[in-house]
């Protein structure tokens, strides 16, 4: 069977949304569809036009590519405009050639509205609607200094934008007594041009030009019924659209009286085989002069055309969000309460420069209308009022009522039923958004190339999100818990994908389980993996560059690229001359030198290069590394207890000590602090660490999960009155199952307050064994204190690893030169902003 | 007038660490030298200055890939860069020096302009 034509003449907004909804819809099959442009570009985004002045381009602003219409085998024919439709032999006339057609869409858009003033065709005045327009506003611009505007309606107020982004003097003239007429009362009107004068746009209202002649001062003269006159260089005419009906009125399809192609609720015209949507189309007497009812027209048209008997267009809503020149206006439904019976609720701050308006039925449960200046922050909220007819609340007042005088009932994205439209653009229900989700997009981008919403006019995009992020945090165990773009695993997965298949390098698991090179997430993650599960050499070959640089180079990096090192002090206890050792060493190196909260002393301001020799130093002084650098135990704080205080029950200092050496070095998911206190007093502040122990009269008591820094948190009493033996199998336990299970950067806090179970779940799995997993944690542990060394002493003693301390390979006596110092308080510190010549 | 450059030998492949970056002092002041021998260029040089802080560690970063771009992330304020073209993936309005690079026997070469007058540094 052969295939029939459908021509599409108009490549706008809605003549592109047809195709787009039609090529995708069963009926394209049987049809060759050929495409008419009067421009020479593809659509763009008309909504968006001022943005061509600051920046955007064509390609920005483009619906669609060229490509696609390829790819869709649509016949696309630009800069071809059609300039006659024969009905009776279904044939269209371009200059280059006739077209037979089956079925006909026109799209053909409005005309900008030039009132009929004499001297407005000359040079100088122009019209806002298409990308050559505004070229060749914007070259006049060049040799203007003011422009006026007239019409002070929606586009105009967006054309006067232009204007002024253009860098003229704008004016805005109105015939009206009012800005936004239509969507707007005097009130609103007259905040708006406050607002609006006070950007430096000059609004005229209540001025009928009479006649447009040279001028003086300037390019033009406008001259004004009431005697009054304006100079302007140029001047924009956007004092509404008229449907752009001039081929179906030469053909003798039926028009309105004032204009517009009249169509049925299935968008077709007097004649069966002709169709309009958009803003050349009247239905019910109405031309929308907005794109949110053009693609629905367009949607309308696309399944009638299929044969869907269910397709109809039955009116649209025509509210409005806009930021114009800066200022929040809105309008929404029965704005001017013309229901009968309708009432208002005004609310004015003229101190912060608000406006808002409810207009509610005459029972006070709907919302019909609303206005809005200065703040759109109620408008998602009415909008889902109005559209859905959810009844008001008992305070309808405090949904336009400033938040602090009492708190308005907010109308969260939970509570909006499945049916409420979200984009109207795309006819985007809340229930086609939980669909995509459903469907496996699991963030905003996603959700947005899945539904079109938000890809319209964009005013839903704060709704669409709210919608967004609370359906997905309702499926919580649905969001991507994806390590990073290489490895689609979680951190506890691949722990055990490492353990189990016993692999022992960062190649090996990307070749087996993951893609590409890897990257800063997963290479430092896997590598805190290999140490926890083989304990290898960090510096070993294969492990060097999975580390943070902290942990390449064992010390930690500091603003200025140099490192500050902190030898490990366990349990806080150093003789005196250890003590003189740091000493001697941080004059040598003059290294700036502060005591940590931990414990221990940090040196701060060594190079590179200096490591190594500072380390040699300290390991002779028998100095080992602290591990203030890693993803690991840090100090193992302590009170001075029963040896010194008249009140301490327990050697605290002893535990502290013994606690710090056997686990010093191990690899987690999180840094990782102790403390042990030698009576009830806690000088040691141990409920706020990850492990923390108080010594009772009988034994320890051990305190789980604490931590201080940004998110306090108080630790959990985990067991009572332990011997020294039980106290270490019960941490042995707890810290190797954190090892395994936490997250990356997960804190012992955080994991517990993930941990299903919590407390109770922990306590079964260590105390009572619930797993049967104890013993294989506790032999874990042992493996690891027995394979302990010091990495610092390993590096130090072998040259290949020393090689990595070179500042700069090939040049060992230079000096880094963004390195410098000053003095402050009698030590050296960085000079803070380094001016490089 | 496209400025006179010169092919500097900076190091030799012994000094280079497979995945990772080291440093060098060239005429053009402080240049990163990263090794991936799993891919193809495996040599790239960029500016050892992260521009954000306006020190000089980038060698010191992580390497990896982010959508197949090969990228070295500042060690300090985890920025990533690319190592093709220099720039910053937080922000396209920064981007580091890119120095092409050469293996030429076991010498790294790196192309770096020549100073018009030879000065002396103090």
């Amino acid at each position: 069977m052969s295939k029939q034509t459908l021509i599409v003449i108009g490549n706008g907004m809605v003549g592109h949304h047809f195709l787009e909804q039609f090529s995708q819809s069963p009926a394209a099959d049987a049809y060759n569809i050929v495409v008419f442009g009067e421009e020479k570009q593809l659509a763009y985004d008309r909504v968006h036009l001022s943005e061509y002045f600051s920046g955007s381009s064509h390609a920005d602003l483009a619906m669609g590519t060229a490509d696609w219409y390829a790819d869709q085998g649509i016949d696309l024919h630009l800069n071809e405009p059609v300039t006659g439709i024969d009905r009776d032999a279904r044939m269209i006339t371009t200059p280059k050639g006739e077209y037979p057609y089956d079925q006909l869409v026109l799209a053909t858009g409005s005309y900008p509205f030039v009132p009929p003033i004499d001297g407005n065709d000359q040079e100088g005045c122009f019209v806002y609607r298409t990308l050559d327009d505004l070229d060749a506003i914007q070259a006049s611009a060049q040799k203007a200094k003011t422009g006026v505007v007239v019409g002070g309606g929606l586009l105009g107020l967006e054309a006067a934008n232009a204007l002024k982004s253009l860098g003229l003097q704008a004016h805005v003239v109105e015939f009206a007594p009012r800005l936004m007429p239509v969507q707007l009362d005097d009130q609103g009107g007259a905040l708006l041009r406050q607002k609006i004068e006070d950007l430096g746009v000059q609004v005229h209202t209540e001025k009928a030009t009479t006649a447009i002649v040279p001028g003086s001062a300037a390019r033009l003269r406008m001259n004004f019924s009431d005697e009054s006159h304006l100079e302007t260089d140029l001047i924009v005419f956007s004092a509404g659209i008229r449907p752009q009906d001039t081929l179906a009125r030469a053909c003798g399809l039926e028009l309105g009286e004032r204009g517009g192609i009249v169509i049925n609720n299935q968008c077709t015209t007097s004649d069966p085989h002709i169709h309009a949507i958009g803003e050349c189309a009247l239905w019910n007497n109405f031309v929308f002069g907005l794109v949110a009812p053009g693609y629905t027209m367009a949607r309308t048209l696309s399944a009638a055309l299929n044969n869907d008997a269910s397709a109809a267009f039955t009116g649209a809503d025509i509210s409005t969000k806009l930021k114009l020149l800066g200022v929040d206006v809105g309008s929404i439904g029965d704005a001017h309460a013309k229901t009968p019976g309708a009432r208002n609720i005004r609310f004015h701050d003229e101190q912060a420069g608000h406006y808002r308006r409810m207009v509610v039925s005459q029972d006070g449960k709907t919302l019909l209308g609303a206005i809005l200046v200065g703040d759109n922050g109620p408008y998602d909220t009415l909008l889902q009022y109005a559209l859905n007819g959810i009844e008001l609340p008992a305070n309808p007042e405090a949904l336009i009522l400033p938040e602090s005088e009492g708190g308005a009932p907010a109308l969260g994205a939970d509570s909006l039923p499945d049916t409420a439209s979200i984009c109207s653009c795309h006819n985007v229900t809340k229930g086609d958004i939980c669909c995509a989700i459903d469907a496996g997009c699991t963030d905003l981008g996603g959700v947005k190339a899945e539904t079109k919403a938000s890809s319209g006019c964009g005013g839903c995009a704060a709704l669409l999100k709210k919608v967004v992020d609370s359906e997905l945090e309702k499926r919580g165990v649905e969001v991507c818990t994806d390590l990073c773009e290489h490895f689609p695993y979680t951190r506890q997965e691949l722990f055990h994908l490492v353990k189990v298949n016993g692999i022992r390098t960062f190649r090996g698991l990307l070749k087996q389980y993951g893609k590409g090179q890897g990257c800063d997430i997963c290479k430092p993650t896997v590598g805190s993996i290999l140490a926890t599960c083989w304990n290898e050499h960090i510096l070993a070959t294969d492990h060097v560059p999975l580390q943070d640089t902290n942990d390449t180079f064992m010390a930690n990096m500091q603003k200025n690229g140099t490192y500050s090192i902190v030898p490990r002090i366990p349990g806080g206890e150093i003789t005196p001359d250890k003590l003189i050792v740091l000493g001697e060493v941080a004059k040598q190196y003059n290294l700036y030198t502060k005591i940590t909260g931990g414990q221990r002393v940090d040196l701060f301001g060594a190079t590179l290069s200096e490591l190594p020799e500072i380390w040699e130093k300290l390991i002779a002084a028998g100095f080992e590394t602290g591990h203030a650098y890693g993803k690991s135990l840090r100090t193992v704080k302590s009170c001075v207890g029963s040896t010194w205080c008249r009140y301490g029950v327990q050697d605290s200092v002893g535990m502290a000590i013994t606690l710090e050496n056997r686990y010093k070095g191990l690899r987690a998911p999180h840094k990782v602090k102790m403390a042990v206190s030698g009576c009830t007093r806690e000088c040691a502040e141990a409920q706020s660490k990850d492990f923390g122990v108080i010594a009772t009269e009988k034994g320890w008591n051990l305190y789980v999960c604490g931590n201080g820094g940004m998110r306090p948190r108080h630790a959990d009493l985990f067991a009572t009155d332990l011997s020294d033996e039980e106290l270490i199998r019960t941490i042995d336990r707890v810290v190797m199952f954190y090892v395994r299970t936490a997250d990356r950067l997960q804190r012992t806090s955080v994991w517990m307050e993930n941990l299903e179970g919590g407390l109770e779940y922990l306590k079964q799995v260590v105390l009572e064994d619930s797993l049967g997993i104890g013993e294989e944690l506790e032999q874990h542990m042992a493996d690891l204190v027995d394979t302990y060394q010091c990495e610092w002493k390993t590096a130090v003693e072998d040259p290949e690893k020393r090689k990595r301390f070179r500042e700069f390979v090939n040049a060992p006596e230079q000096k880094d030169p963004v390195q410098q110092w000053t003095s402050e308080r009698g030590q050296r510190r960085p000079v803070l902003e380094v001016v490089s010549s | 007038m496209k400025a006179r450059t010169c092919w500097e030998a900076v190091c030799t492949v012994d000094d280079l660490v497979a995945d990772s970056g080291i440093a060098v002092w060239t005429e053009d002041g402080p240049v990163a030298v990263f090794y991936l021998p799993h891919r193809l260029p495996a040599l790239f040089a960029i500016s050892h200055t992260d521009p954000f802080s306006g020190s000089n560690v980038l060698a010191r970063g992580i390497t990896g890939d982010i959508n197949g771009e090969p990228v070295v992330a500042s060690p300090l304020y985890k920025q990533h860069f690319s190592l093709r073209t220099g720039r910053c993936l937080e922000d396209e309005n920064v981007a580091v020096k890119v120095y092409p690079v050469l293996l030429d026997g076991d010498q790294i070469r790196l192309e770096v302009p020549v100073a018009q007058a030879a000065s002396v540094a103090a």
